[in-house]
């Protein structure tokens, strides 16, 4: 059984002149890690608010472990945990009495489920009687956590969690996903961040409403269906606008330090490489590289 | 019964974190109470007059002796004439001017008769017409004592003499007609915009979301709201009749379990008020806006400054559906007056008709899902 299954989820705003969510359908294993890669205003948020009983789809149907999101709502409520994406505990209340509150609402514990967020309080409970809003960006998204958790969830949503949050922050989470994970927690987690989707089992690129890629990263990336390549010279910008103008370029777009371009058929390298040199541009280096997933996004994106 | 304790117990623990709102809560109303009664007096004094003297008798000279005994007025000009009198009220150096033309004591004597000019400023109606008929009533009163009316003798028999008695506030003193308005007022402010700012600052934070996902009944949610502000509002209904009793004297003259009762209910009528704001709201800045808007027309259609009775006939309409209408002029009949609840339990029942449909279409209109 799948533990989130969306068939033709379809949302729109203001009477429909804003299409958030188009006609998406994807599925999600017990079990998974699953992440959701997109830009600002791709349609994350609304997913997940329809996932978590928050807002009611226009068409289509979504459940989650196997009930209904209009229907069952009930039974969903104490069956999922949920961190929007922006920080929405007490900010007047302390970091203990949070965890408390949101554990009563569950008819729950901090006791009873300890165990599943021991790792992730013990570094916050030295700030125990500190209100929620004195706490840094990394302390909030941890004390977030735990109270999404406390209730021993069986479907985490995660929603844009590392938005806002420092390298180090970051890292630490996603460790802290993978064991939760391996407590048999099925995790939906969203980012716009390209580096993050690595860390997913599986991912869902999606960009204005629309899905355009369910798979694991690798296999998106396995997927790229041409050569890519990254080429620079000591002019980059001059080079970028060259290239833009130049036949034999199917894509370019600046990739940190580097340019990164795919070729039209029956063009090649070398000869781009030559050409370039002898339109005037210093030190040209040109080499095939492997594509990231941020590349197979842009292509996606681009094809779209 | 165990999620609700813990809701309580965790909005009272936000109510007393948040130092600057209770002292508001309580402190607002005290001072209130201490100084609006103070200032809201519609008795009329210190009249600012400007007398023209074209007579320059004796007899003019008595009636201005007089009427600046009466204590109401205060003369602030003798004007050469009216023109220059006039600049007076032009300026609002004065409020009235009275004329006094030549030959004043000449025609009284002769004629037995004579006409005297008032003019007021009628910029401040309430203030003109009070003034006008004090001077009115000053000026026939030294008519009485005229010589020429003493001199006659034999009062006209079949003269109907008036006595009569102010009830239920002897001196007619403003302050307790005002006070306990006052103190209506105050709880509708309390009960009306506090539950309405609360609910909503949980939207605009962002806090409701969490919660909406927990699995929380709609009624736990909600009593958790009321209930806080209920108890709050009786407190402050409490420090509010002793701010009354130990400022102004007003000790209420009717059953305190009545004015209790009516309170309790007013309280949920406002709170439910207060709900169904939150509910079509979603910032404190909005609900702060609609509240206002409402609140607005309860202090000015409830009966509070103007007799409810005078007003045209839509505005009585308008004036009997607020809530605050009722408990004004419950809490003024059993304070004052003494009624028992056999005489204002019709109001009661009027309170408890609100209270259902505010909350009811409240509670109905609240959605944990959008």
């Amino acid at each position: 059984m799948s533990a989130v299954v969306l068939d033709h989820i379809t949302k729109t705003y203001d009477d429909g002149k804003v299409v958030a969510v188009d006609d998406v359908s994807l599925q999600v294993a017990e079990g998974e890690l699953f992440g959701l890669i997109g830009p600002d205003g791709a349609g994350k948020t609304s997913l997940f608010r329809i996932l978590t009983t928050l807002l009611l789809p226009d068409k289509g149907s979504a459940t989650v472990r196997g009930y209904d999101c209009v229907k069952d709502f009930k039974a969903i409520r104490s069956r999922i945990g949920y961190m929007p994406g922006k920080f929405s505990l007490y900010q007047d209340l302390t970091v203990k009495e949070n965890l408390d509150f949101f554990a009563t609402l569950f008819g729950s514990s901090i006791e009873e489920n300890y165990d599943l967020i021991r790792d992730i309080y013990e570094q916050i409970k030295p700030f125990n009687d500190r209100r929620a809003g004195k706490l840094s960006g990394g302390m909030k998204q941890k004390l977030a956590l735990c109270c999404a958790l406390i209730h021993k969830p069986e479907v985490l949503f995660l929603d844009e969690p590392t938005t806002g949050v420092d390298v180090v922050s970051r890292k630490e989470f996603w460790a802290m996903l993978k064991s939760l994970k391996q407590q048999g927690i099925t995790i939906v987690v969203s980012t716009p961040y390209m580096d993050e989707a690595m860390r997913c089992e599986r991912i869902a690129l999606i960009q204005g409403g629309k899905i355009m890629s369910v798979d694991t990263p690798d296999n998106i990336i396995a997927q790229f269906p041409v050569t890519l390549y990254a080429i620079k010279a000591d002019d980059i910008y001059r080079l970028l606008t060259a290239l833009r103008n130049e036949p034999a370029i199917d894509s370019s777009y600046a990739f940190g330090e580097y340019i990164h371009i795919t070729l039209r058929n029956g063009s090649d390298i070398d000869t781009l490489r030559q050409q370039m040199e002898e339109k005037g541009h210093a030190h040209v280096a040109a080499k095939a590289i492997r594509p990231g997933i941020e590349d197979s996004f842009i292509r996606l994106m681009n094809q779209a | 019964m165990k999620v609700l304790r813990y809701l309580l117990k965790k909005e009272f623990r936000q109510i007393f974190r948040d130092k600057t709102i209770l002292a508001m809560m309580f402190a607002m109303p005290t001072i209130q109470l201490i100084i609006l009664p103070l200032a809201m007096n519609f008795d009329v004094k210190h009249v600012k007059l400007a007398v023209v003297d074209n007579d320059h008798s004796s007899y003019s000279r008595q009636l201005i002796n007089k009427i600046g005994a009466s204590g109401y007025f205060k003369t602030v000009a003798a004007a050469p004439s009216f023109r220059t009198a006039l600049t007076y009220i032009e300026k609002e150096q004065a409020d009235l001017v009275l004329e006094i033309p030549m030959g004043f004591e000449r025609n009284l004597v002769r004629e037995g008769e004579q006409k005297l000019g008032i003019s007021v400023d009628a910029i401040n109606g309430t203030k003109a017409a009070i003034g006008g008929s004090y001077l009115q009533a000053v000026v026939i009163d030294f008519n009485k004592q005229l010589p020429i009316n003493t001199a006659n003798a034999a009062p006209p028999s079949g003269l109907i003499n008036i006595t009569w008695s102010n009830w239920f506030n002897p001196l007619a003193e403003y302050r307790f007609y005002v006070v306990p308005a006052v103190l209506v007022l105050l709880l509708t402010l309390i009960g009306g915009f506090m539950s309405a700012l609360n609910i909503v600052r949980e939207k605009e934070v962002g806090t409701i979301e969490q919660i909406n996902v927990t699995p929380i009944q709609k009624w736990e949610f909600i009593l958790g709201k009321l209930i806080p502000f209920w108890v709050m509002g009786m407190i402050v209904f409490t420090l509010g009749l002793a701010v009354a009793w130990g400022i102004y004297g007003i000790w209420p003259v009717g059953s305190f379990i009545t004015l209790y009762v009516f309170a309790a209910v007013y309280l949920v009528a406002l709170l439910g008020f207060g709900l169904l704001i939150s509910t079509y709201t979603n910032s404190q800045l909005q609900a702060m806006f609609v509240a206002f808007f409402f609140v607005m027309i309860f202090m000015l259609m409830s009966g509070l400054f103007t007799s409810v009775d005078s007003m045209p006939p839509w505005a009585k309409v308008i004036a009997n559906l607020t809530p605050v209408t009722h408990f004004i002029k419950v809490i003024r009949m059993i304070v004052l007056k003494g009624s028992g609840f056999a005489d204002v339990y019709p109001e009661l029942l009027y309170l408890a008709i609100f209270a259902v449909v505010l909350n009811g279409w409240a509670i109905f209109n609240y959605r944990k899902t959008s």
